[in-house]
């Protein structure tokens, strides 16, 4: 690790499962000078129960992260939605520690971390997914800075639900509900072009009545979503009030 | 630049490469393994897949550096000799193919199913080909073929 983070910085980038990073190489959106490769450092590929969390390592692969007998057990909703995310080539390569790193305003991770509450734990500090994702592509990440786990809170329940481009499988409109004692939360991915946010009429609803009625007359402004091939911005905001209430459902 | 080993198909290999060189392009270029094919360049469609250290991957979007001192099975690895892989030949059975384009892909991804569920239903073996696009079969003879396959093989390559 001390090798890893002594060649970031400069142009020097880190790579993971390359799933993000060498298809923006390819569209030349990023030239870094050296690649990091963090294959050979131990310790990041496990996944631990701590009782009241599930810590997961950034190198976990989603493939790792959708079959891991702890994540099925203890937060169900984030091993679904693992299993959801692009194909089984790209789980298979693809990592926990990239997606959120990468912070991609389609990608899924974004919408667990945040609706669960999660820490992102890099190797010098722990920052909660609130301050974590700061809108498309931007975290509060240094150059030289690496993730090394996530912590997951068990929730009493949670759920994902995905509208999915039908080409990449990246989320149109994604939203994952979580209820813990200290409340619900709701948090959308793939609508906003900023990235997750969260929706806190639907969160009071949920609280006052956790059901699909609860959501089913909460509609998002579409004023600041995301119009493109996939869908305009009206349709999104359609979805979200759809997908929240599918998500709720599956909470059971 | 670097120089690269790996094990391809049971032998070992290496060579030096630029270290943006794609696994595809050492596998095509460097080895002249041109049964891994390129369809696309948006990490899409799935005809590189190849298998790394015994899971597929994409090819075109893995460097050749990151498979250094990785175990690399390409369609060229599957037959024993004249006798074809028990998935070519489920595919070659059912008519899994048309011009044959997808096909190195669509098998090494039906292999690494059948590693791990060696009774797939229609439905799994659907979503399994997610990210292996074919333009000339509309899938039907392909799920069939991989279904088949995946019994054939019993659960192991
Ligand atoms: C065809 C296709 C479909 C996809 N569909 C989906 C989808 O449906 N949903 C979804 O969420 N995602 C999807 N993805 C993206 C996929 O999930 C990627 O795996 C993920 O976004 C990046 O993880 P990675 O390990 O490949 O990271 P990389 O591509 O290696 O890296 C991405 C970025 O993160 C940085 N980084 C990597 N690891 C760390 C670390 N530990 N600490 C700090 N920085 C780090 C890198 O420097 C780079 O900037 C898809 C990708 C493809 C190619
Ligand atoms: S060539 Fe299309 S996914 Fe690799
Ligand atoms: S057989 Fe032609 S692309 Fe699949």
């Amino acid at each position: 690790m001390d090798e890893a983070v002594a060649a970031l910085g400069g142009g020097a980038k880190l790579i993971a499962g390359g799933q993000s990073l060498l298809p923006v190489m390819k569209l030349n959106l990023a030239a870094p000078t050296d690649l990091v490769s963090l294959a050979g450092v131990p310790g990041l590929a496990d996944i631990a129960d701590g009782g009241d969390s599930v810590t997961v390592g950034a190198m976990c692969t989603h493939t790792q992260v959708a079959g891991s007998g702890i994540v099925q057990a203890r937060i169900p909703a984030l091993a679904a939605m693992a299993d959801g995310i692009g194909d089984a080539q790209v789980r298979n390569a693809g990592t926990i520690g990239g997606s959120v790193a990468h912070n991609d305003p389609a990608a899924d991770y974004p919408a667990a971390c945040v609706a669960l509450g999660a820490t992102i734990v890099t190797d010098r500090r722990e920052i909660h997914a609130d301050h974590f994702f700061q809108g498309m592509f931007m975290t509060p990440l240094e150059d030289d800075e690496v993730i090394t786990a996530v912590r997951f809170p068990v929730p009493e329940r949670a759920a994902y639900a995905k509208f999915a481009n039908p080409a990449s499988k990246y989320a149109v409109a994604g939203v994952m509900v979580a209820k813990r004692g200290t409340g619900v939360r709701v948090a959308v991915t793939g609508a906003s072009g900023d990235g997750v946010f969260r929706v806190t009429e639907m969160e009071e609803a949920l609280e006052d009545s956790f059901s699909a009625e609860a959501v089913a007359g909460i509609g998002v402004s579409s004023h600041e979503l995301l119009s493109d091939t996939a869908a305009n911005a009206e349709y999104r905001a359609h979805l979200v009030t759809v997908m929240a209430k599918r998500a709720v459902e599956a909470c059971g | 630049m670097p120089t690269v080993t790996m094990t391809v198909n049971g032998m070992q290999r290496s060579g030096t490469v630029e270290s943006r060189t794609l696994l595809v392009e050492f596998l095509r270029e460097h080895l002249g393994l041109t049964g891994t094919h390129v369809g696309c360049d948006t990490s899409q469609c799935g005809a590189c897949v190849v298998h790394v250290s015994g899971t597929s991957v994409k090819s075109c979007t893995c460097l050749a550096v990151q498979a250094d001192g990785a175990d690399v099975t390409t369609i060229e690895g599957l037959a024993n000799g004249t006798d074809l892989h028990p998935m070519q030949e489920a595919f070659r059975e059912h008519h899994g193919l048309q011009c044959g384009f997808c096909t190195p892909g669509m098998v090494l991804s039906a292999v690494d199913l059948a590693n791990r569920n060696s009774n797939p239903s229609e439905h799994e073996v659907r979503e399994w080909l997610e990210g292996n696009l074919c333009r000339c079969t509309g899938y039907h003879n392909i799920v069939k073929a991989v279904q088949a396959g995946a019994q054939a093989m019993g659960g192991g390559s």
